[in-house]
């Protein structure tokens, strides 16, 4: 099987795999305990939060469960620990639904969030943006690329509005850590990174942050700095943080999403749903009058392995938040595909899609 | 163009005359052994500044990141070296400026023309990188007297040297150029402020730490080896001296009554301090101690416990209030470090009431029935010596 549906979830590194292993076999002690064995297994945990911190380049790391769990921390920890100095709260319609779940909820709870619109390339209005900031935002999230289409969300230029304000920002970095560096000046207030976009594991992420307070959302023993109770599982740290250290961007996917645009654009009724620009290793198609399960379900006899444009909208009927918010129009927005490389993808695999393509094409037009 | 040099300002030592040459010397080998593990530095040091050089940019960062905490400095600036053409400079100009705050800043340039080869008038080269350097960065207005920033360009036969940001040193003195002492450290709040403060004076540090296990557990002795690590990073490595300190403090305990142990105690430590100032020549012995603060900590108690030496105990924080302590020690980086609450060999045999107003006579003669002096030397023999800082031996290296 050729897997290009790496923005769904990466196989794991055999390097991460490992660590994995030896520190379950190792150094299965609870950090928290005092003897000595809690102590080494400690030790680790603590060289895998310094190495995470270097490699972010930014000050505090809480390890979670993943992507969902630290966006929900950085979402209603900051709301929550903020609601003294305002309750506004501004995102983007494209945004995960961990976030914008989230931000619903913190409606619920007295928030006011204002949702900003995107184009038809998935971007947000820096204007717009401007406007909707008042003296009581105490929080924008961003997502830095998008999971579906890959469209790319100006961190810096936000980050530099902000300069200056108490508006704390913070960005989903799921999709873009390992691809697409974020410049050291532009880092945001919080940071959300998962380990398994990144050849990581499944049920391991970090919500890193620099100084600002936070409310805990999961209560118990206190673990990691009282953010994030719960027996810390120090093998999934340790795999984190191998991941993240292995993580690179790979400058073949330019050429392939090139090389894929280009191929694309000679079929009739197909179209590049992602926007000129986009991260390179993120490229959504969509094909007209062709239902998105129809193309993954093709694909799939060709032995390649793609999704409709996220995995979480896969079971829904419904075209994804993300299309709807772009304007998709309607012949096309049923039909949409996410092709997405990882660190294991080659040049072959590319050749290999385009051939399955070119042959399920033959059958559906 | 690359920044692979740090002019660094000496500090108060500008003024002590004689032993000026000795104090710079002292600066340039702190230095040099504080970042002897990044390698790649070379350190030339003159008679009023000193250099630091390096061609790594991930060196440079670590001696950026750790110099600011070295006593004896002023200030220091990084300085950017770029090839003699005016375009090379301007543009060297404009990194340099871009990493600093400039937000309502005033601003000039200032050149110095040592190479007289240079086909340029220092006009027309102030000229030049001043009108590149507003066009880039807007917010800058010019302001010749007193501006907020400066840029100095130096223009030398082998290249020109820019500068602007000024990072401000730690101040104080070398240290080591203030001799040795040695410094009790408990592991709570304020035996390193006190330690800190030592090292300011440019006074070297040795470290000793009485360990009671099992009463006192390896968290205890890790937080104390944390606290030690802070420590060596203020210019000087240190040396840890952890004493087993159990056997004596049961033997205390069973000789002398309740409430007059902890002063008992604090003699025995003193005792065995004494002995290892004398072994490591150490000039006089440091601790925490603030007046009224605990039991032990009124003049009473001082008096006890002093008598048991001859050689000067130090205590510079006797007058400080606790909060200013605290406030320290959170500068410092070993306020969340003592705060972590594992027990330390004078928390665990606490009696309840424990005298604050000891009689050293009645200490004496509590004392007097048992020599302690065996106990006391095989204590100091049995002791563990750990140096700060620690190599940073990464055993995880594979893992991670």
């Amino acid at each position: 099987m050729i897997y290009l549906d790496n923005s769904a979830t990466t196989k794991p590194r055999t390097e991460v795999l490992e660590t994995f292993m030896k520190a379950n076999e190792q150094y299965y002690a609870n950090p928290a305990s005092l003897h000595q064995m809690g102590n080494e297994a400690e030790d680790l945990l603590e060289n895998a939060r310094e190495q995470i911190k270097r490699i972010l380049n930014m000050e505090h790391v809480i390890f979670t469960s993943g992507g969902t769990e630290s966006n929900n921390l950085a979402l209603f920890g900051a709301a929550r620990a903020n609601r003294h100095r305002g309750k506004h709260i501004i995102s983007s319609a494209t945004e995960h639904p961990s976030v914008l779940n989230s931000l619903k909820e913190l409606e619920k709870e007295g928030f006011e969030i204002t949702i900003l619109n995107v184009n038809s390339s998935g971007e947000i209005s820096l204007d717009e943006l401007k406007n909707a900031l008042r003296n009581d935002t105490i929080l924008v999230s961003l997502m830095h690329v998008n999971n579906e289409i890959g469209t790319i969300h100006p961190i810096a230029e936000v980050k530099a509005l902000l300069q200056g304000s108490r508006t704390l920002l913070h960005v989903d970095a799921v999709q873009s850590i390992g691809k697409i560096q974020l410049n050291a000046k532009s880092m945001p207030d919080l940071l959300t990174v998962s380990g398994h976009k990144i050849h990581g594991l499944k049920g391991s992420g970090v919500l890193a942050f620099n100084q600002l307070e936070l409310s805990a959302v999961q209560f118990g023993g206190g673990q990691e700095s009282g953010l994030r109770s719960g027996t810390v599982s120090v093998p999934h740290a340790a795999a984190f943080a191998k991941a993240l250290r292995l993580a690179e961007p790979n400058p073949a996917f330019a050429d392939w999403n090139k090389e894929l645009r280009e191929f694309f654009s000679e079929f009739a009724g197909v179209k590049v749903v992602s926007p000129n620009g986009a991260a390179p290793h993120i490229l959504a198609v969509a094909v007209k009058g062709v239902k998105g399960e129809i193309l993954v379900s093709g694909l799939q006899t060709e032995s390649v392995i793609v999704s409709t444009s996220s995995a979480c909208s896969s079971k829904n009927k419904k075209a994804s938040h993300v299309i709807e918010a772009i304007g998709l129009s309607r012949e096309y927005k049923d039909g949409v595909m996410r092709i997405s490389f990882g660190a294991f993808t080659t040049a072959e695999d590319i050749a290999r899609l385009k051939e399955a393509f070119a042959n399920m094409h033959k059958l559906i037009k | 163009m690359k920044t692979n040099q740090i002019l660094v300002r000496y500090g108060e030592l500008s003024t002590k005359g004689k032993n000026r040459s000795s104090f710079i010397g002292r600066l340039r080998d702190n230095i040099r052994q504080m970042f002897a593990d990044l390698g790649s530095i070379r350190v030339k040091a003159e008679r009023d500044r000193m250099f630091i050089f390096t061609d790594s940019e991930e060196d440079m960062q670590q001696i950026l990141e750790r110099l600011p905490k070295v006593f004896g400095i002023q200030s220091f600036s990084p300085v950017t070296e770029t090839v003699l053409t005016m375009e090379a400079m301007q543009e060297a100009a404009i990194v340099v400026i871009d990493k600093l705050d400039l937000e309502g800043k005033t601003f000039k340039v200032n050149v110095n023309r040592a190479n007289k080869d240079f086909p340029h008038e220092k006009l027309e080269i102030m000229q030049a990188i001043g009108s590149s350097v507003l066009r880039n960065f807007p917010e800058l207005t010019v302001q010749m007297k007193k501006p907020d920033i400066e840029l100095k360009v130096d223009i030398r036969e082998n290249g020109a040297f820019l500068m602007a940001e000024v990072i401000q040193g730690a101040g104080g003195l070398p240290v080591g150029a203030g001799g040795k002492a040695l410094l009790m450290l408990s592991g709570g709040i304020d035996s390193p402020v006190a330690g800190y403060h030592m090292l300011k004076r440019g006074v070297r540090l040795e470290l000793i730490h009485f360990f009671s296990p099992p009463f006192t557990n390896d968290r205890a002795k890790e937080k104390v080896f944390d606290l030690a690590e802070k420590l060596s990073h203020f210019g000087s490595s240190v040396n840890l001296h952890v004493i087993p300190f159990t056997e004596l403090q049961q033997e205390v305990h069973k000789q002398v009554p309740d409430n007059i142990t902890m002063t008992s105690t604090r003699r025995m430590m003193m005792k065995i301090a004494d002995l290892v100032l004398a072994e490591t020549k150490s000039q006089a012995i440091i601790t925490g101690e603030s007046l009224g603060q605990v039991a032990s900590q009124t003049l009473e108690s001082l008096n006890a416990i002093n008598a048991v030496t001859n050689s000067p105990v130090l205590r510079p924080l006797i007058a400080a209030d606790k909060l200013e302590i605290i406030e320290t020690a959170q500068k410092i980086g070993t306020y969340d470090i003592s705060i972590r609450p594992f027990e330390d060999c004078c928390t665990i045999f606490t009696p309840a009431n424990p005298k604050t107003k000891p009689k050293l006579e009645k200490v004496e003669y509590y004392e007097n029935f048992v020599s302690f002096d065996e106990l006391i030397q095989e204590a100091v023999q049995n002791r563990e010596v750990i140096k700060f800082p620690r190599k940073k031996e990464n055993k995880f290296e594979d893992l991670l």
